[in-house]
């Protein structure tokens, strides 16, 4: 058996780290290290992810959807430099709050849409085009970007939504009424027309 | 290539990089030491492999960036107008601990590392031994050596089991 000091752990360990991990988060973002900085807010629809590249907000993520899988995503399709460091997402997480306090319908902010590609990008940049309590159908909505007979691309391409919410897929409705899927659940779909007015 | 977010990686070896860096550079400079280390190493993160033992990896580039903080701290004295807390960067008066971090800094620095990468991060000698270079058999010696140091200068070090 060994024989050793003691170079445990203290309490305040914690309390260090965390000032620590702050800071790298600043230092890292200062260096253009940064690559995917990310935070959790509290919502009406549960905890959401947030997270953004230098270039904008890239993904929003419901909790069901598994945050840690989530950012394993990330990693894996844009960068494994991933820090949870909240000040790049200050804006989103406020925008989000105006939004579920009924003071904002639309959002403005810089997005990355580089986690889809063709139609399903080509959709996801005409749903804002939905306004606020608004709702289309997939068939509509398909009839929007210029293909009309796409249905069930435009399906696929709101379920693949990375930025729920704020790029607003809850507006796409099945062409009898009833809500269809979401990445947040049905009843997180139906709580955001609800609050739109919109139900 | 590196999947896991970084961010698991400062969440799992955080703590442990941050007691390396207390023994190498004490508790005053640990700090600094600890964030030249991770933003280091989340620079070099995407390349990698997936394969690599992550503590070693950490405690190599610590090794490194300990001995360009200490180097940093020869060149340039603390300013005076920073009223030291504590006589040294290392003991802290009236602390439970300011003995042993007296004792630690007091210890030749190949035998204060290995002691670090042995009895705090629980590298085996093989990993140490790339680290300082030499043998394992080298490190071996000197972290017990350091230890049988430690305890003649602190008597306060308590027993416990280390891995070998």
């Amino acid at each position: 058996m060994n024989v050793a000091p003691d170079f445990a752990s203290s309490p305040s360990d914690a309390g260090t780290l965390e000032k620590l991990r702050l800071r790298l988060g600043q230092a890292a973002d200062a260096e253009g290290l940064l690559d995917i900085a990310y935070t959790t807010v509290d919502s009406p629809v549960g905890t959401l992810l947030l997270a953004a590249t230098p270039k904008g907000l890239v993904r929003v993520a419901y909790d069901i959807e598994g945050h840690d899988r989530v950012l394993e995503t990330l990693s894996k399709r844009i960068s494994p430099r991933v820090l949870r460091a909240p000040k790049r997402l200050d804006a989103a997480a406020r925008e989000l709050d105006e939004y579920f306090g009924r003071r904002r319908q639309a959002f403005d902010l810089p997005l990355d849409l580089s986690l889809s590609r063709g139609f399903r990008q080509l959709v996801q940049r005409h749903l804002p085009e939905i306004g606020y309590g608004q709702t289309r159908t997939y068939g509509q909505v398909a009839a929007l970007v210029g293909n009309p007979k796409a249905v069930r691309a435009v399906g696929t391409a709101c379920a693949t939504n990375p930025l729920p919410l704020v790029v607003p897929c809850h507006r796409v409705l099945r062409s009898d009424g009833t809500p269809g899927g979401y990445a947040g659940g049905p009843e997180a779909k139906v709580t955001l027309l609800r609050l739109e007015g919109a139900r | 290539m590196s999947v896991q977010p970084f961010e698991k990686v400062v969440e799992q070896h955080g703590g442990t990089v941050l007691r390396v860096c207390r023994v190498l550079v004490g508790r005053h400079d640990a700090e600094d030491a600890w964030s030249e280390t991770f933003l280091a190493a989340m620079r070099a993160y995407p390349d990698l492999p997936e394969t690599a033992n992550i503590e070693a990896w950490l405690v190599t580039i610590a090794h490194r960036k300990a001995i360009d903080v200490l180097r940093t701290r020869k060149r340039q004295p603390t300013p005076v107008e920073e009223v030291p807390e504590a006589p040294t960067a290392f003991g802290v008066p009236g602390a439970a601990d300011g003995d042993l971090w007296q004792a630690v800094r007091a210890l030749p620095e190949k035998q204060r590392q290995a002691v670090a990468y042995h009895y705090v991060a629980g590298l085996p000698y093989a990993e140490i031994a790339a680290i300082l270079g030499g043998t394992a058999d080298a490190a071996r010696r000197a972290a017990a050596d350091g230890v049988r140091n430690l305890r003649k200068n602190y008597p306060g070090a308590i027993e416990q089991g280390a891995p070998s």
